[in-house]
């Protein structure tokens, strides 16, 4: 039933705009695929490209082996869930799930055994007989996730179903969805532009920008290992040092801009002598040491957070990329030594195993084994 | 598609004869100013079109003060039996237009019930023809138009601008000035295009009460029937001048709203507050005596229905005699006027929720097209649509003339725009993600239509249908143009009774259709759960 996806240097424009200059990934069978870029990145209209709202303007899109592009949009069997839901207010709960087995001329009594089941999956079994408008949002959501699965679809898309729901409620719903999806074992496409939604529930990330995939790969290497600095910065948080490399018996290392060097064992071939580098360091890859190890600042604002404590940093700007927000670090509460204080001058040292390095541009990792497409 | 051929055919086509027959010498049939050359030469012909302005501006600026003014009070001010105070306004604008005309003479005529009354007296009463008889009639029937407009975009003003406005020291007059009414602006312009459209098309009202003030849709009408010769292609000269004064002024209000428009929505209305004392009775006697005076045709009509007639005089004690004698004489033009009202309004409710779901939906330089078509007949009046019609089909292959289809074509695309607006406006609030869902679980575009959008679409387009309804029952200014003797309306038929001054039949007729009017009011209040009326 659930199929692999296919896009193949797939293009859309509206009029001279082209808003997809042409993509292309593969989606394997049954997996949970997230496409994740800030807001006018194109994700959205990717996925109705598959579902087959948006026409595609060029490269084809394929379910298994067989190209879609013109197989109208209520012929390619496929699953979707709304952000506004889109549940259909005429109709009670059950007749809205009912909606798409009637149209396949399911006979009665199956069809009553697959709604009970569905409703029963998505625990809305006691509110079967409402009219939607008397549900909560999170009731609409499940309603509408029921009638999407109760097809059997090639593929389930979903365009940003949680953005509607409070804080609480989209994260139990993320588990509920996630659940689901592994029980019926569909392969599924996910909009979002909440990151965390994103590393939490998916299989694989499609980091998106401006209509173009920067990576794609698994929540764990999106965010340990991301191949350029947009992801890097995108997702999470990334504080961005230039810096360059120094090779010499055999040895690599990355010199900071201040003259702090350390040995690197996790580059590319492809670093090399004297190249111009960006450093990339997460808040919490750094940790407080003695006077002379590591690179030198002054701590600016500090913010308690419970778990962590949040710092932000100052340095001399010649050692930053410019227009970074912010410069941070974060000290874990269950290993600190001892708490910093604003106007500090501390020494951090970066975690040499976990920092990324970029090339100048920034539009490459310099990492061993990071591709764009995993 | 169908929408194309249907406004090509009956629209565009029509249009088109109507201007070629304007410019055609009616002796040699060649290409010719002369029917032009005609009209500005003889004050006879151009006096009704000064007068047709004239009598409109006055009649639409009237109306703008009356209606806006009762909106005003009726919406910030706390005024008893406000209910009925609106369903009487809205009755009085739905009843038929040329009622009002008709009981006035009833009333103040030569031998009105008032006149003669004064008379006795020794007191002359003023003449209630001509100018001031159109003058009062239209006015009298057309501000509840700005009355529902004005109320709703009251409604719509966020008390936070006026509290906004109190703020800063500003209160009274001031307030109402330089804050109210330039919120309003826009509402009432719009209110006033369709007043000045409205007035300026109308038949019923200066035919009968006019006199020797000749207007224009009454001067083509007689040019028209008047089957002497030249006059068809004359008349049709002054149907094209008017359709040109028409649509000149629609574009000015375009113009003039585009530039002002902005969008209203309140999250808290204005509260109703209370006047005291005298401030008090003059409102509230101000308003009653304005319904009152609105009512009064109707009321004129019913009352007189009962009376006993001797030919065209009115005698002494009650009887139904005028009933039967309709239900004897005129049975077919009460059938008529139900079969044809409904039949349109099946037509529109078809045709305006498929081409609203086109040109919303599916946008394309063809719907772009019928969205400006639709605006036609907005700027064609009655009058001129019911002579187009029949230039352009009483030949071969094309022979609608005397049928009733070409009764129920006019009637479609009088209302159809307005169906086609509400129409839209639904659709604009139902999201699209309703019907892609529907699409992705396997349902045709097609199907989806009538499963889910239409489905939804409908109460609000029904509520809209029966309005048209009312004003199909009511229609008098094409149908008279168009009718033949089998395929007489009720309107038609209360015209021509008037014109023979059989009056009790024609009160009888108008009684009918008054009550018809109120009746299917009431079943569109039931369906559309609401209190107003928007046309």
């Amino acid at each position: 039933m659930s199929v692999a996806i296919n896009v193949d240097n797939v293009v859309k424009k509206y009029g001279d705009l082209t808003i997809i200059p042409g993509l292309t990934e593969h989606i394997k069978n049954g997996e949970f695929f997230t496409l994740l870029g800030p807001s006018g990145c194109g994700k959205t209209t990717l996925l109705r490209m598959i579902a087959g709202f948006n026409s595609i303007e060029g490269g084809k899109i394929k379910f298994n082996e067989q190209v879609i592009n013109d197989i109208p949009a209520h012929k390619r069997n496929i699953g979707m869930v709304f952000q506004s839901y889109a549940i259909f207010p005429h109709l009670t709960v059950r007749e809205n799930v009912e909606y798409g087995l009637k149209l396949r001329k399911m006979p009665k009594d199956e069809m009553k055994q697959k709604v009970d089941k569905i409703l029963d999956v998505v625990q809305i079994t006691e509110y079967q007989d409402r009219l939607p408008e008397r549900l909560s949002g999170g009731q609409q959501q499940r309603v509408a996730l029921a009638r999407a699965i109760v097809i059997h679809p090639s593929v389930l898309l979903m365009d940003e179903p949680l953005s509607n729901l409070d804080a609480k409620l989209r994260v139990e719903m993320r588990s509920a969805i996630r659940e689901v999806q592994k029980q019926v074992g569909i392969t599924t496409v996910y909009v979002t532009h909440d990151q965390e939604e994103a590393l939490s529930i998916s299989d694989r990330i499609a980091v998106m920008k401006k209509g173009v995939i920067q990576q794609t790969a698994s929540p764990h290497t999106i965010y340990t290992r991301p191949y350029n600095v947009f992801v890097s910065t995108f997702i999470g948080h990334s504080n961005l040092f230039k810096g360059h490399i120094e090779a010499a018996a055999g040895e690599k290392l990355v010199v900071f801009a201040d003259g702090y060097r350390m040995t690197m064992t996790t580059l590319s071939e492809e670093a090399a002598d004297g190249q111009e580098v960006v450093i990339s360091v997460r808040p919490e890859e750094f940790s407080i040491c003695r006077e002379g190890e590591g690179v030198r600042c002054k701590v600016v604002t500090k913010v308690f957070l419970g778990k962590y404590v949040n710092y932000s940093l100052e340095f001399p700007e010649e050692m930053l990329v410019p227009n970074q927000p912010s410069i941070e670090y974060s000290q874990d509460l269950g290993h600190a030594e001892k708490l910093l204080e604003v106007g500090d001058m501390v020494y951090l040292k970066p975690n040499a195993m976990k920092i990324n390095i970029f090339v100048a541009d920034g539009s490459r990792s310099l990492m061993e084994g990071v591709v764009e497409n995993e | 598609m169908l929408s194309i051929v249907v406004f090509g055919l009956f629209l565009i086509y029509p249009l088109f004869s109507l201007f070629v027959s304007a410019f055609q010498d009616a002796a040699t049939g060649n290409w010719s100013m002369q029917n032009f050359v005609h009209f500005f030469e003889r004050k006879y012909y151009y006096q009704s079109m000064i007068n047709s302005f004239t009598v409109t501006t006055s009649v639409t600026i009237l109306a703008v003060i009356i209606g806006t003014a009762l909106a005003y009070f009726m919406t910030l001010y706390r005024v008893r039996c406000k209910s009925i105070v609106e369903i009487c306004i809205i009755i009085s604008l739905l009843s038929p237009p040329f009622i009002g005309a008709y009981s006035w003479i009833l009333i103040g005529g030569r031998s009105g019930i008032l006149t003669r009354w004064l008379a006795e007296y020794g007191i002359d009463f003023p003449s209630i023809y001509g100018f001031a008889g159109i003058l009062l009639v239209l006015t009298l029937k057309l501000y509840p138009f700005i009355y529902l407009y004005v109320a709703g975009a009251m409604k719509n003003i966020d008390s936070a601008l006026i509290e906004a406005a109190e703020s800063l020291g500003c209160s009274g007059i001031r307030k109402v000035v330089t804050i109210i009414l330039p919120l309003i602006t826009p509402t009432i312009l719009a209110g006033a295009l369709m007043v000045f459209m409205n007035a300026m098309a109308d038949f019923g009202t200066p035919m009968l009460i006019g006199e020797g003030f000749n207007v224009m849709p009454v001067m083509i009408y007689s040019e028209f029937i008047n089957e002497v010769g030249d006059q068809a292609n004359f008349a049709a000269a002054m149907a094209a001048i008017m359709v040109l004064i028409t649509s000149t002024i629609f574009m000015l209000q375009k113009y003039v709203v585009n530039r002002k428009s902005f969008t209203m929505s309140s999250l808290r209305p204005m509260q109703t507050g209370e006047l005291h004392g005298g401030k008090n009775v003059i409102m509230h006697a101000c308003i009653y005596l304005l319904v009152a005076l609105s009512m009064i045709p109707q009321l004129v009509v019913i009352y007189t229905s009962f009376l006993k007639t001797n030919g065209s005089i009115f005698v002494d004690g009650y009887s139904l005699d005028s009933y039967i004698r309709i239900f004897n004489e005129l049975g077919t033009a009460i059938s008529n006027t139900y079969i044809f009202s409904t039949a349109a309004m099946a037509a529109i409710v078809f045709l305006g929720m498929t081409v609203a779901y086109l040109t919303t939906r599916r946008k394309s330089w063809l719907t772009d097209i019928i969205d400006t078509l639709t605006m036609f007949p907005y700027i064609i009046p009655g009058s001129v649509l019911g002579i187009t019609l029949l230039l352009a089909f009483n030949e071969e292959p094309m022979l609608l003339s005397g049928t009733a289809l070409i009764i129920i074509i006019s009637l479609v695309i009088r209302r159809l725009p307005y169906t086609l607006r509400s129409s839209s406006a639904i659709l604009y609030q139902l999201s699209p993600s309703l019907e892609e869902a529907s699409i992705s679980l396997g349902a045709s575009p097609v199907k989806t239509f009538f499963k889910v959008t239409a489905v939804m679409m409908l109460p609000g387009v029904m509520s809209g249908a029966i309005i048209s309804w009312i004003t199909a029952i009511n229609e008098l200014s094409s149908s008279v143009i168009l009718f033949t003797g089998a395929t007489k309306t009720m309107s038609v038929a209360i015209y021509t009774e008037v014109i023979r001054a059989s009056y009790g039949t024609a009160a009888a007729l108008s009684t009918i259709l008054t009550l018809t009017t109120i009746t299917a009011m009431v079943i569109f209040f039931k369906v559309s759960g609401r209190r107003d009326v928007t046309l």
